[in-house]
């Protein structure tokens, strides 16, 4: 339908060796010749006229360009400089998990069709970004037990922090209850949010939760800060429900794999932050936030929503929906100005449960718990240390030390050990976890080196 | 274009996961269960997990014929005008899935990561440069995150020196999220109009200042304008807000068409964000992960987002710093650069601290790390030179797809754009009953994603186009025939281009429907 002028022969380019070539910027000088022709400009300059002259052309500085292999090369460079957990073992988690990523996943998600296209906002040429946020939706709701899920959020931080200003909305109340046995950085993120719109937050002792009729919400986390798993959650929402609030629970999707799912005690909201499922570490993102609810809060869900529907010949389609609570027609009003959010880690999680499916979520749940409930009762013999154990967990755990836990993990980084988060009180204490990544061998360099410390003193 | 050999009433194009499910299959084999002694009570666990079982050959099928579904940039040209989507750089990719930096934790002690430490410091640095600005901040998580974080940064600083300014005014050709970030934030909307060239009404300005005065917090502008346009008043705007004791906001959308050519900072931004998806390239992902870097002057730096990237003179505070591996990170981010930078960081250590008047955290960790690695990898692999080539050629092409499409499609302003250019359907819906919306459908025909439609609001039937530097003449001068000749079409054949998309993997939906009586999961 549309003429070509025919391609240019093989023969025809330019001199080899020509430094103006870049790959990411296909213009050849012809090219520029001839548009700057039609456009009727003498050179790109007068393209630039409307900027103030003065200000044109600043000193830039940076470091100059690398071609790739020497780009290659700087970035390996600088990834080597790191300890991680390829390099160490690791018994941190703390809100981010090192789970086992099928070697599916990457391949697939990786797929350029889904990595270089953008929102779906036409639908005829999206339906695999489309119909993959329906299942995603799908499989949150199947995971927490809620009745509707969105397409994702920044990460768990911020799908607690809108959790409760939806639940301000919801309720038309300006106060937030939030447990203190939440992750302290997901607290700071719901205080952050919350200042913005001027709602007050309240850190409550855990299990002395005071929830009046100025509250929005209570928001717990399970398994909590340090991994614990309550038995008392049904209790929480109920004196939440009984003050006219809603109940938000954070929980860890992989425990659900194991644990009763929040709608069975009572949750409203349920988010969670979904990089344990097979999410690579990665210094702190991109990760994806969980956000599901109950069906009669739908509309003051933040975030995308795709629905089903059919197209003109009556085949199943699906499309971007309830679009009226966003900001792009909303604007001011909108229940979020979340925009562009984590749609590619949202696929990877989706695959990753298509990957694994209930019995392989379950093991993978069952065997974190496994080598964590291991790992706790084999350092719980070694003396000077004691496992805090009086309350159900998952696969983390908080340990007190004999040392300083600093101390104690400059000990273990000698080993190649990446030891765990220091929650000391006004005692040494560690917190560590362990999943199915962690095999007998680094339990065993772990322990040995825990009691070597110990029989150093 | 329809293919007439599909059947007439296939009902699906893919069955979903739950629809591919059989029990007792699975697609990745796991180890042995625990013995029963190392499981947790049954009072706590649950009895059922309605998630779907597949073999490994449906997962894979499954998703990569999705993914065939799809247009991507990997795949067509995709000129949607405000999204920047340009070329992704494979290396990038690679970048960003090396092991020692999608392995790195969290939460590991920042003596341990130099290396990731050292790209976030250097990205700080390379940001605020092509900023024009004194200090960034790579914690906000999307471009509508940078936004708030932005905000709420003008708010505490407000806050500090004992004012209470509550407005912020809008251009009403802004992105959306301007406004709903505004409103996050507590503040009031005041939206402005621009004048018939586009510009923004200075005496629109004027009144709105005057009439909101002392309790005006900022000014929220995007530099080019969602029209398109640089702002040529942009000078004298940045001295009336400042005149009344406001800041100037920059939303870095546009920031593909001026980077290297101006410094936003220059032009009078007190705060800029840029999103990390658009002018450096991160992968869009079908909706993110992107990053909404904000960059600020000095008198705010103190009031950004923790965590923060800063450098020790010392390496002594870093007790259990492996320090041959600190050391590692600094000499390696030498290793290339040029030598006009003046910064050296000699046995030096990187950290991450909460800035002392901090608005806070926006995320539970630093960033969304992935997304700075690539940027990095993308900025290193243009270096200054690059830079100013890439927002030249930004603009050339959308200057070039003007000029060829001037005479079939109404231009609202008429005059030299930047990275895009803004056409209006009005002429075709006046005569044809043709709208924005079914010349963007008709382009899919002919192998084109369409433009951005109905954006900016402030125009008429908008069709919005962003070609980027990546596309070769060729590729623009392909879509700008379909664009012809989607105009003659109007006039021979207007029921084909209502109709359209005749050739797609699904014809129009019904999005009344699927919003009435939402289905929402399987």
């Amino acid at each position: 339908m549309i003429e070509t002028e025919p391609a240019p022969s093989m023969s025809d380019h330019p001199p080899i060796g020509d430094d103006a070539l870049h790959p990411y910027i296909p213009l050849t000088p012809d090219d520029r010749a001839a548009m700057l022709a039609t456009i009727g400009v003498a050179d790109t300059d007068a393209l630039f006229a409307d900027i103030p002259a003065h200000l044109r052309n600043p000193d830039l500085d940076l470091p100059p360009a690398l071609p790739e292999p020497a780009l290659v090369a700087h970035m390996r460079a600088l990834a080597a400089a790191n300890v991680t957990a390829e390099t160490h073992a690791c018994f941190l988690g703390a809100g981010a998990y090192r789970h086992y990523r099928p070697a599916l996943v990457d391949p697939l998600v990786m797929r350029g069709e889904y990595l270089t296209s953008y929102t779906p906002y036409q639908p005829e040429v999206s339906q695999g970004t489309l119909q993959t946020i329906f299942e995603f939706q799908s499989l949150v709701c199947a995971l927490t037990g809620m009745d509707v899920a969105n397409a994702g959020m920044y990460d768990g931080a911020t799908a607690l922090a809108e959790a409760c200003l939806m639940a301000c909305a919801v309720t038309g109340r300006r106060r937030i209850a939030i447990s203190d046995r939440v992750h302290p950085h997901w607290i700071a993120v719901v205080r952050n949010y919350a200042h913005g719109r001027d709602i007050a937050v309240d850190v409550q002792p855990h299990a002395e939760f005071a929830v009046t009729a100025e509250h929005a919400c209570l928001a717990v986390q399970q398994p909590d800060f340090l991994g614990r798993v309550s038995t008392s959650a049904q209790s929480w929402a109920d004196a939440a429900h009984d003050a006219g609030a809603l109940f938000v629970a954070a929980a860890d999707p992989v425990s659900l794999g194991l644990y009763r799912p929040p709608s069975d005690y009572g949750a409203d909201i349920v988010v969670g932050e979904g990089q344990s499922l097979g999410v690579p570490l990665s210094f702190g993102g991109p990760y994806v936030g969980l956000f599901a609810c109950r069906d009669k809060y739908i509309r003051q869900m933040p975030g995308r929503i795709v629905g089903e529907t059919t197209d003109l010949d009556g085949r199943r389609g699906y499309v971007l929906t309830l679009q009226t609570r966003e900001q792009h027609i909303r604007r001011e009003r909108a229940t979020s100005n979340i925009c562009t959010s984590q749609q590619l880690i949202a696929l990877s999680t989706a695959v990753y449960l298509a990957a694994l499916g209930p019995h392989g979520l379950r093991r993978v749940a069952e065997l974190s718990y496994a080598r964590a409930h291991d790992l706790a009762r084999r350092i719980a013999s070694i003396p000077g240390y004691t496992v805090e154990d009086d309350e159900p967990w998952f696969c983390e755990f908080v340990v007190r030390t004999p040392r300083p836990v600093d101390e104690i993990n400059r000990a273990l980084l000698e080993h190649n050990i990446i030891g765990g988060l220091d929650v000391s009180d006004v005692r040494n204490r560690m917190l560590l976890c362990a999943t199915e990544m962690n095999s007998d061998d680094e339990l065993d360099r772990l322990v040995g080196a825990l009691s070597e410390v110990e029989a150093s003193r | 274009m329809t293919d007439d050999r599909r059947p007439a009433t296939a009902p699906r194009l893919e069955p979903t996961l739950a629809e591919l499910h059989r029990p007792g299959r699975i697609a990745t084999s796991l180890p042995d269960a625990p013995p029963a002694d190392l499981r947790p009570p049954a009072s706590l666990t649950r009895t059922d997990l309605p998630l779907p079982e597949l073999s490994q050959l449906d997962v894979v099928r499954h998703y990569t014929r999705l993914s065939q579904l799809n247009w991507s940039i990997d795949t067509h040209m995709y000129p949607l005008g405000s999204c920047t989507m340009k070329l992704n750089p494979k290396v990038d990719d690679l970048a960003a899935s090396l092991p020692g930096f999608a392995e790195a934790h969290p939460m590991q002690p920042a003596e341990q990561v130099p290396g990731a430490l050292a790209l976030m410091y250097e990205l700080q640095r390379t940001l605020a440069e092509i900023s024009g600005l004194d200090d960034a901040s790579l914690a906000p998580l999307a471009g509508a995150q940078g936004e708030l974080a932005g905000v709420l940064v003008i708010k505490a600083y407000l806050e500090s020196i004992g004012e209470r300014r509550t407005t912020i005014v809008v251009p009403d050709s802004a992105h959306g999220t301007n406004p709903a970030t505004a409103s996050m934030a507590g503040f009031d909307v005041v939206a402005v109009k621009p004048q018939p060239d586009g510009d923004m009404d200075l005496e629109e300005l004027r009144k709105a200042l005057e009439e909101h005065g002392p309790t005006v917090a900022a000014l929220m502008i995007t530099q080019p304008s969602t029209l398109g346009l640089f702002d040529r008043n942009i000078l004298q705007i940045s001295e009336m807000v400042h005149a009344h004791g406001a800041l100037m906001y920059g939303d870095g959308a546009n920031l593909n068409a001026i980077a290297g050519q101006v410094k936003p900072g220059d032009l009078g931004f007190d705060v800029l964000h840029i999103n990390l998806h658009k002018t450096f390239s991160q992968p869009h992902g079908g909706g993110g992960p992107g990053a909404g870097p904000i960059a600020v002057r000095a008198f705010l730096a103190p009031f950004l987002p923790s965590p923060h990237v800063v450098l020790n003179g010392d390496s002594s505070g870093g007790a259990s710093a492996p320090r041959d591996a600190a050391e590692a990170g600094s000499s390696m981010l030498e290793a290339g650069r040029d030598t006009r930078s003046s910064v050296q960081h000699p046995a030096s250590t990187f950290a991450l601290i909460d800035p002392p008047r901090s608005i806070g955290r926006l995320g539970a960790h630093a960033g969304n790390f992935g997304v700075l690695v690539r940027a990095y990898a993308y900025i290193r692999a243009l270096g200054p030179d690059g830079v100013r080539a890439m927002s030249e050629a930004a603009v050339l092409n959308a200057n070039y797809v003007q000029a060829r499409l001037r005479e079939a499609y109404e231009l609202p302003h008429d005059r030299i754009c930047m990275h895009e250019t803004l056409f209006s359907a009005r002429r075709q819906k006046a005569r044809n009953n043709i709208k924005a919306l079914d010349i963007a459908k008709r382009l899919i025909d002919y192998g084109f994603h369409p433009p951005t439609m109905y954006f900016p609001l402030v125009v008429e039937e908008a069709l919005l186009v962003e070609p980027t530097e990546s596309e070769s003449k060729e590729t623009l001068d392909a879509f700008c025939d379909a664009m012809l000749a989607i105009a003659a079409e109007c006039d021979s054949d207007p029921d084909l281009v209502r109709g359209a998309p005749h050739g797609a993997p699904l014809r129009r939906l019904d999005e009344a429907t699927a919003a009435r009586k939402p289905k929402l999961r399987w």
